[in-house]
């Protein structure tokens, strides 16, 4: 770790200031992600701006029966709101099979977002990484690609965005609300995150002296919703893929249908393809397939991923099965 | 004996008896390595080479130096001399002490990626580190061989030893194969594996003169005492070893390794203590792991199930600066009565660092596929796997028909099976379920071999009642301290309470190192021998009395003492001698080993392929069970270590590189909690007449067999074979 300056910002205003003309400056949420980076020499900011006193931590129902959380709020915190639990199964589900308990009683909503990738090469200073050095090549290509994605992915870069609450904020239609000292604009959490293409170190649309403030949830299409991960042991592992997924039917038939995925992507990946198939279509097991064929048309692996596309086709299909066959949200 | 004492207690072998070290851990009263405070003391970090082969062109310190805090950024300029280590020879055990043969910071020559190339001491850790990162070294790289599976081909025999072979037949096991009405055969292959013992390397040193003083993360304080020696070239005597504690060690300490060596230089550089604690990515990149393997084994069985050919080839590596050889294959030559049996170990030479031993080498892997073979060939004769197993039991050593010193699998297999509730089973793969899981139970043979080394020990009465046991063995979390003083509590008559037992300094008596199951029965054997010198110069004094401390007071003695073998130069090479003789005899005599049979039961979710232990029993024969609690919790950690082994742990080494590219616990999985089943530990309790007390060493044949349970009871629920470990899920989609 390099010596760096530190700032604690009592409030919204303070925090903006001082990022605002410093380069090189970042927020401290909950700081699992962040300093673990910073330990690792990956991330090397002049200065850390803790934010984790600001007054961003209520999660309140909106008209209309949204919700908004504040973008302070830990993750342990909104997994056991009792709206987040039961308008939104998927989301608390979501949370819950992440990290450990300990590390979520740290971690924070806005700090979520924007956790980095867990690709291997990008962690190793020694390796070559477009994502941590621009135009140096990446190391993964060729190597360990086992927690590495077969949708959105470059030749550039082919990492994976790690979280899990994202891809349930990706299911719900989420709004992130961002605020600067030039002002406060939303982002629709499916264009919060960008791929790679040929700059896989832009990883946002949020710009550098940007703020999270908060998430806003509209109404849920419905309760029904549920977050399945798979990954290499019981807990405390990150996906190897995950399904965020909330499914309406009436007379047999899908009438509403939100799908997002989780650990084959360099963002959290909103599954529309799948949803398009899926709407209208009668609840069975040949429509799932149908939709999970349907979205995963596009996808490419390396040697370490392949695994990948069939396992995401078996979970996305697992998870609808499921909702339709218990009903319940558990 | 006929003078026997008046028993003043009831019997402590045997009983679950809480460690002696227990609260002093719990609390936080017991002090680790990285925890002795001296005044001035400083802090090293260490910089890593980032090639696997080739030269130091440059080592630009400029930038770290200028860190405030840094004491010194020692490199191959200007760190002080190391004397190379001694070639390996079985006479003299500690020469195989060396982790590697590199010359640390003496050399420009870099022999593996993560070879340290700078040591930076400075006032805190913190600057250290920082400092550390700034150091910058160009290389100039040369052709180095680091992929194991494209070096495959090139094995090459592995050469024997006194303690170990290199391959071993009986009659023509090809030739029976080629013939055998039933065959089965399969490559099999395991992953490289890191111990992850929970305290990482650390080393604190301190100098005074030619007088030494390290607290060491070790399982060989004498080793290290030696080694230092010669390495800094200043007498044995004048260093001082100490580790009461060590957070596990599981063989990753061992050896010693470059931390170790280099906390020692930087403290003669500096002349002021110095402590350096590994992070966890240093101890992946400077400490030896578990080698990968290839594994070949044929069986060749009549249709009534007896076998009359086995057939057992391995390929593991070993490093070009060092390492020891596995005994992949070992296990088959004591386990199943095969007509025909050829064993045969290959090796590779790779520029990586030295492979080292972990957690039962050789058989850990061994038995994972022997036993999944053994499991396929049941199938390929429609036998129950136990069924084959029994009909294969051996009277005598299969390979040289050398009498068992112990042998009870049967009883094993029979009170493991009954616990286990084996019955219940329904043989065909597929055809049992929980909902939407598949079920599968399977079974495997656990086997590892019982050794006994040199330990000196004394044994002190006093007239107050107490009873000091000393002896410089080391403490990872076995328990063997516990045991001691119940043994020696026993062999004097003397309730436990009532003995203390000093341990893991080399001020103390002699004692092997921790390692291949062998300390506990290794010490016991000594303290008996004192304990019964002891109770002779007892009985000299007077008539038995109330209490052994009672003839002290009547003869008006305040103490008494009674030492096995002598730590004096001469003592040591006579010790050695002898111990080596024995050893030679009693191989001869005797096959030795604990065994166990271990049960299990999976579950697979048939749309991912994700598995789950979900219940354990494993029933061994360990001979006599010294305390109850201890050898069941290293029974237990065993299995914990060998459900990693099956289900997710592998060390990802690079082979375009050769860089470990997961060096810490996020990234390479041990199991957690919600991974381990109740796991149900039973034993015989069957004492081995040729062993002191009739005990065998538990530490070790725990984690044996686990692998090959889990692959068979995998393939009990799918249909699926799975033979290279992990078995993750991709593996069965
Ligand atoms: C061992 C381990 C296992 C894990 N397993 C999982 C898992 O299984 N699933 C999962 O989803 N996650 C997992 N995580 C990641 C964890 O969820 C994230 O580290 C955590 O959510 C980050 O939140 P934080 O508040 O600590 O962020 P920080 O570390 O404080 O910050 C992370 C990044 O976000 C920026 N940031 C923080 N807050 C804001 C804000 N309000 N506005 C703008 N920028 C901001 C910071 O500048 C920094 O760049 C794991 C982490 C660890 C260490
Ligand atoms: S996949 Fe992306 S993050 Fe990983 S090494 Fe390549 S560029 Fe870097």
């Amino acid at each position: 770790m390099r010596t760096f300056s530190y700032v604690r910002a009592p409030d919204v205003e303070t925090a903006l200031r001082a990022v605002a003309d410093e380069p090189n400056a970042k927020f401290l949420g909950g700081g699992t992600n962040l300093v673990d980076l910073m330990r690792e020499n990956v991330e090397r900011p002049d200065v850390v701006v803790d934010i984790s006193r600001l007054p961003l931590t209520g999660v309140e129902e909106l008209p209309g029966g949204g919700v908004r959380i504040g973008a302070l709020v830990r993750n342990s915190a909104l997994a056991a709101h009792p709206l987040i639990r039961t308008r939104y199964p998927v989301l608390s589900q979501a949370i819950l099979c992440g990290a450990s308990a300990q590390l979520r009683n740290m971690a924070t909503v806005g700090g979520n977002l924007l956790q980095r990738t867990r690709c291997l090469y990008f962690y190793d200073g020694a390796s070559a990484c477009n994502k941590r050095e621009p135009a140096s090549g990446c190391a993964a290509i060729g190597g360990f690609t086992r927690n590495h994605g077969v949708l959105g992915v470059s030749e550039h870069c082919i990492a994976t965005h790690p979280s899990d609450l994202c891809v349930a904020l990706a299911a719900l239609d989420a709004e992130v609300e961002v605020e600067s000292t030039r002002g406060t604009r939303r982002i629709p959490l499916t264009g919060f995150h960008r791929l790679p293409g040929s700059t896989p170190h832009v990883e946002s649309a949020l710009e550098p002296d940007e703020l999270v403030t908060a998430i806003e949830l509209p109404a849920p299409i419905t309760e029904r919703s549920r977050y399945r991960k798979v990954r290499d042991r019981a807990s405390y592992a990150f996906a190897l893929v995950s399904v965020a997924a909330a499914l309406e039917t009436g007379g047999g038939t899908v009438t509403a249908a939100r799908l997002a995925l989780g650990g084959v992507a360099p963002k959290p990946w909103r599954a529309v393809e799948a949803e398009r198939v899926l709407l209208g279509a009668p609840a069975t097991e040949e429509s799932f397939r149908a939709a999970a064929d349907a979205e995963l048309a596009a996808a490419t692996a390396q040697d370490g991923n392949t695994f990948k596309i069939e396992l995401a086709r078996r979970t996305i299909v697992a998870t609808l099965r499921d909702l339709t066959s218990d009903g319940s949200a558990t | 004996m006929t003078r026997t004492l008046p028993r003043t207690s009831e019997p402590a072998v045997g009983k679950p008896i809480d460690r002696v070290d227990g609260t002093a851990k719990t609390t936080g009263a017991a002090r680790f390595a990285a925890e002795h405070p001296y005044p001035g003391l400083a802090h090293a970090a260490l910089v890593h080479a980032t090639i696997s082969r080739g030269r130091i062109t440059a080592i630009d310190t400029t930038e770290a130096a200028a860190i405030p805090g840094v004491v010194t950024v020692l490199t191959h300029h200007n760190a002080p001399a190391l004397k190379p280590p001694r070639k390996v020879s079985p006479l003299d055990l500690s020469t195989m002490a060396s982790g590697t043969s590199v010359a640390y910071l003496n050399t420009d020559e870099v022999h593996w990626d993560g070879q340290p190339v700078a040591v930076v001491v400075a006032e805190t850790l913190t600057a250290a580190r920082e400092a550390a990162a700034l150091v910058k070294v160009v290389y100039a790289p040369m052709r180095s061989t680091v992929d194991f599976l494209a070096e495959e081909p090139n094995a090459r025999p592995q050469k024997g030893n006194l303690l170990m072979s290199g391959s071993a037949k009986k009659g023509d096991a090809e030739a029976a194969l080629a013939t055998a009405p039933v065959r089965v055969e399969g490559r099999f292959t395991t992953p490289p594996h890191h111990h992850n013992a929970i305290e990482p390397h650390a080393t604190t040193a301190v100098w005074d003169g030619d007088r030494l003083t390290v607290h060491d993360a070790t399982q060989s304080i004498d080793w290290l005492r030696s080694h230092l020696a010669l390495r800094f070239d200043v007498p044995a005597e004048g260093v001082r070893v100490i580790a009461p504690f060590v957070g596990g060690g599981f063989g990753g300490k061992a050896m010693i390794w470059p931390g170790t060596i280099l906390t020692v230089m930087a403290a003669r550089a500096t002349g002021r203590p110095v402590r350096l604690l590994l992070t966890r990515e240093g101890v992946y990149r400077t400490v030896g792991g578990r080698t990968p393997s290839t594994q070949r084994v044929a069986l060749g069985a009549r249709t009534d199930g007896r076998l009359t050919a086995l057939v057992h080839t391995s390929v593991t590596y070993t490093g070009r600066v060092g390492g020891s050889p596995e005994q992949v294959t070992s296990q088959s030559k004591h386990v199943y009565d095969a007509e025909n049996i050829l064993v045969r170990q290959n090796l590779v030479e790779l520029d990586l660092i030295s492979n080292t031993s972990m957690r039962a080498p050789g058989d850990a892997m061994g038995t994972f596929a022997l036993e999944a073979a053994i499991d396929e060939l049941a199938y390929e004769l429609g036998m129950d796997p136990i069924e084959l197993r029994m009909r294969n039991e051996p009277e005598r050593n299969p390979i040289d028909g050398r009498r068992f010193a112990n042998r009870n699998l049967r009883e094993a297999y029979r009170l493991g099976a009954e616990r286990f509730g084996w019955a219940d089973r329904t043989p065909e793969p597929g055809s049992m379920r929980d909902g939407r899981w598949l079920v599968g139970m399977g079974v495997a043979t656990a086997f590892h071999p019982a050794w006994q080394f040199l330990a000196n020990v004394t044994v002190r009465l006093s007239v107050d009642g107490t009873v000091l046991v000393r002896c410089g063995f080391q403490e990872m979390g076995m328990g063997g301290a516990t045991a001691q003083a119940q043994i020696a509590a026993d062999a004097l008559g003397v309730p436990v309470e009532s003995v203390r037992v000093e341990y893991g300094d080399s001020t103390l008596p002699l004692s092997p190192a921790a390692g291949g199951s062998m300390q506990t029965a290794s010490v016991a054997s000594s303290v008996l021998a004192a304990c019964q010198k002891l109770r002779r110069k007892l009985a000299k004094l007077g008539p038995p009395g109330e209490t052994p401390a009672a003839v002290l007071a009547r003869a008006g003695v305040p103490s008494l003492e009674a030492s096995v073998g002598s730590d004096s130069r001469l003592g040591r090479l006579t010790g050695q001698a002898r111990f080596l003789a024995k050893l030679l005899r009693d191989q001869r005599r005797w096959m030795r080993a604990a065994s166990g049979a271990q049960f299990c039961e999976v579950r697979v979710d048939p749309d991912t392929g994700e598995t789950r232990v979900s219940r354990w029993t494993a029933a061994f024969d360990v001979g006599r069970v010294i305390n109850a609690k201890t050898a069941v919790s290293q029974l237990r950690g065993g299995i914990v270590m060998g459900i990693g082994m099956a289900l997710s742990e592998e060390t990802l080494v690079d082979p375009r590189t050769g860089r470990i590219m997961n060096p810490g616990l996020g990234e390479y999985h041990v199991p957690v909690h919600a991974d381990i089943p109740p796991i149900d530990v039973a034993y015989l309790d069957e004492p081995d007449p040729t062993m002191p007390l009739g005990l065998i060493g538990v530490g070790e044949v725990g984690i044996t067999g686990v692998a090959g349970a889990i692959a068979n009871a995998v393939h009990h629920a799918t249909g699926r074979r799975i033979r290279d470990l992990p078995i993750t899920l991709d593996k069965l989609l």
